[in-house]
């Protein structure tokens, strides 16, 4: 009996995952093109109150999906548009709609606030959900979890694998040696940019409408996410696959702070809340330093078989950005 | 270490004033005024059009809401600087312009310390930590709130060095550092609060147990919450940021490691020394703050103390292009419009983030704007 309801909550820990995959993986396609959208952490939240409006005025939950996508595409057009078009800075750009969406949605949010609405269904996979163990994991969940299974191969595999996916890492490695083989950096840059947007803005419905159904304002508990989902980019070193391992990590550590909270009656939920952070600085850190000019110095210092394993463990934790990200690119 | 050779002038070529406009992934600050009557009357109107735009803007976003935009807007001067509530608006300003003080440096030296907001509520905690050290000594309560407000300017600091080090020697971005160090501030104040802080009796989201009133800054009139030597402190803060960035070799250094770190450290400039100076300047005066916050406006450490007020400070920053007098003004008009919104929830049934929606959508726009003007520009002169 335990046991399964171990695999119900671990199942929760999936599934409180998919939003934030679903931003990572948008965020990092946009950042592979080169283009960093600061603006995540107040585009779900809009994303989020807009979808959740959509639905209880037209009754549509795909509808508001639907809207959710738009919005996330729009707020990353504005960033794209002032960086791209009008040679603005990504970081001023993205950093200023981070916190106007934010008030948007608190603002616009208001007559919505607590009202009820719908949830995302959970839709087992016939035969499949059966499997001990694995069923509950995997086969009951709704569609938007399902979305983020599938997504994360299909997303490195294109990435990877495909030609358009290697002309995606050309624009944001190296966008003059792409522009001279004929490439159009500037249109592909704004396509990327868009469709992550429009990616990363259906964590907004996912939430609203599933992970945490209804819109209450700024006790919604969803501002921060997007920060959240920008550093796991970084740790995810614009990978797809170690993307989703650095949400579900997260997500995961959200959960055994919750199951840790009768243990340590002293410490306040909030603080149990924030465990991942100093976890993600760290992880920050473990990335980048290897880089560093003092770390090479310190290694080069080392017996030789010594530097030989700490190197790998070095190359291993190690993620290098996109060469052009958050640089724009001049055709002529 | 990275010193490289010392030297003591600031290299050749690198002269307040200047800047790339073909580097724009860097938000470049500008200090120094144009002096072309041509070049200001092309800002002037850009800065006409922006606000004119921004105020269209949320004039639609209010219309959508089924309000009259005139009343939402007369509401919010009414409630701002048409009335009593202009001694409530200077509150507001003392803890923005202190953090839109200290961010003139880091901006300076290239970099985005949007830690700012923990490093407020670090001020804000060591403060706390100080008075209550202090509060049964029988100090004279002068000392004691010298004491502890310098003790709020060091939290602030360290905080900020630990994003500075991270950053310059983890190689850790420090626009995440910084976000990831406001969420453990937040942390560790309701961990306080809760915790070894916590009222006699129950622990609650109001806060730590009030300081004696004897120890409180004293205010213009009892009945008051203006309190003067906090608007002192703010004016004195932009006055020395002022002489020291445009009028100090410290200050000419910080624009050249601001403007290219690397050719300022190939001319000898100590670069990482420069850049971990402007992080401990600004965590200082953003530690100002926090402690003007515990100790002049709530007396004693809430949940909320730094209020989101780092983050309305970069906004500040930003739409001041980082230049010290109208950093001021604009930290004035925010505060205005911050206080002017809070009684619209009650007045029209309005969301008081109507004032955030303001500031964001004004400072988007003459980020846009100034984008627009540099096509214009480029294009006139390839035109002539």
């Amino acid at each position: 009996m335990t046991e399964s309801v171990l695999w119900i909550s671990l199942a929760s820990v999936l599934q409180a995952a998919a939003p934030i995959i679903l931003a990572v993986l948008g965020e990092t396609i946009s950042e592979r093109a080169g283009v960093l959208n600061l603006s995540m952490n107040g585009m779900i939240l809009l994303a989020a109150m807009g979808s959740f409006a959509v639905t209880i005025g037209t009754g549509s939950v795909a509808l508001g999906f639907l809207s959710g996508a738009l919005i996330g595409a729009s707020v990353a057009a504005v960033v794209s548009f002032a960086s791209l078009g009008l040679g603005q800075s990504q970081v001023a750009t993205g950093f200023v709609l981070a916190i106007l969406c934010r008030d948007l949605a608190y603002f616009l949010g208001s007559p919505v606030m607590g009202l009820p609405g719908p949830r995302l269904p959970l839709l087992p996979v016939p035969f499949l959900k059966d499997i001990p163990a694995l069923g509950t994991l995997f086969f009951t969940q709704d569609p938007a979890t399902y979305a983020s299974f599938i997504l994360i191969p299909g997303l490195w595999f294109f990435v990877f694998r495909t030609q358009p996916g290697l002309m995606l890492r050309g624009i944001g490695e190296s966008p003059a040696a792409a522009y001279v083989r004929g490439v159009k950096v500037k249109r592909l840059r704004y396509l990327y940019a868009i469709l992550g947007g429009a990616l990363a803005g259906l964590a907004g419905p996912v939430y609203s409408l599933s992970v945490k159904a209804g819109w209450k304002g700024s006790i919604s508990g969803l501002d921060g996410i997007g920060w959240i989902a920008l550093a796991i980019t970084i740790f995810g070193g614009w990978h797809p696959v170690r993307a989703a391992l650095g949400a579900y990590l997260f997500a995961f550590l959200q959960w055994l702070g919750l199951v840790l909270q009768p243990l340590l009656p002293g410490v306040p939920a909030q603080v149990l809340q924030v465990a991942p952070f100093p976890l993600m600085i760290l992880t920050l850190l473990l990335v980048n330093i290897g880089k560093t000019e003092w770390m090479e110095r310190l290694l080069a210092g080392l017996p030789a078989g010594m530097r030989q394993g700490v190197k790998k463990v070095i190359t291993i934790m190690n993620a290098t950005p996109p060469a052009a990200l958050g640089k724009n690119f001049d055709e002529e | 270490m990275a010193t490289g050779k010392k030297n003591p002038l600031p290299p050749r070529g690198i002269e307040a004033g200047t800047h790339r406009p073909e580097s724009p992934q860097d938000f470049v600050p500008r200090i120094g005024r144009g002096k072309e009557s041509a070049k200001r009357t092309i800002d002037a109107l850009f800065g006409l059009g922006a606000v004119i735009s921004a105020l269209a803007v949320t004039s639609l976003v209010l219309l959508a809401t089924g309000t009259s935009p005139v009343s939402a807007f007369s509401n919010i001067i009414a409630g701002s600087i048409g009335g009593k509530t202009i001694q409530d608006v200077l509150v507001a300003w003392v803890p923005l312009a202190l953090a839109a003080a200290g961010l003139l440096y880091t901006f300076t030296a290239g970099l985005w310390n949007i830690g700012i907001e923990g490093q407020i509520v670090l001020g804000g905690i060591a403060t706390t930590w100080a008075m209550r050290a202090m509060q049964e000594t029988g100090w004279s309560p002068w000392i004691i709130l010298v004491l502890a407000i310098l003790a709020g300017a060091a939290g602030g600091s360290l905080w900020a060095l630990l994003a500075g080090i991270l950053k310059t020697f983890g190689g850790v971005n420090e626009i995440f550092g910084g976000l990831g160090l406001n969420f453990v501030a937040t942390a560790l104040n309701l961990w306080l609060i809760f915790g070894p802080w916590k009222r006699p009796g129950i622990a609650s989201m109001s806060g730590t147990l009030p300081f004696p009133e004897s120890m409180w800054m004293p205010t213009i009139t009892p009945q008051s919450r203006l309190a003067l030597i906090p608007v002192a402190l703010a004016i004195i803060a932009f006055i020395i940021t002022g002489l020291l960035l445009s009028g100090s070799y410290f200050g000419l250094r910080l624009k050249a490691v601001g403007k290219n770190p690397r050719s300022s450290y190939i001319l000898g400039i100590p670069t990482w020394q420069h850049m971990t100076g402007a992080f401990a300047l600004c965590g200082a005066l953003a530690g100002i703050a926090g402690a003007m916050q515990v100790t002049s406006v709530y007396h004693r450490l809430i949940p909320s103390i730094s209020s989101g007020y780092g983050y309305l400070a970069l906004m500040v920053a930003m739409l001041a292009s980082c230049r010290v007098i109208p950093s001021m003004l604009v930290a004035f008009f925010f505060a205005s419009l911050a206080v002017g919104s809070i009684q619209l929830p009650i007045v029209l049934k309005l969301d008081s983030s109507l004032a955030g929606v303001i500031q964001g959508t004004l400072v988007l726009a003459v980020v846009l704007a100034e984008g627009v003007k540099r096509k214009f520009l480029a294009k006139k002169k390839a035109g002539l």
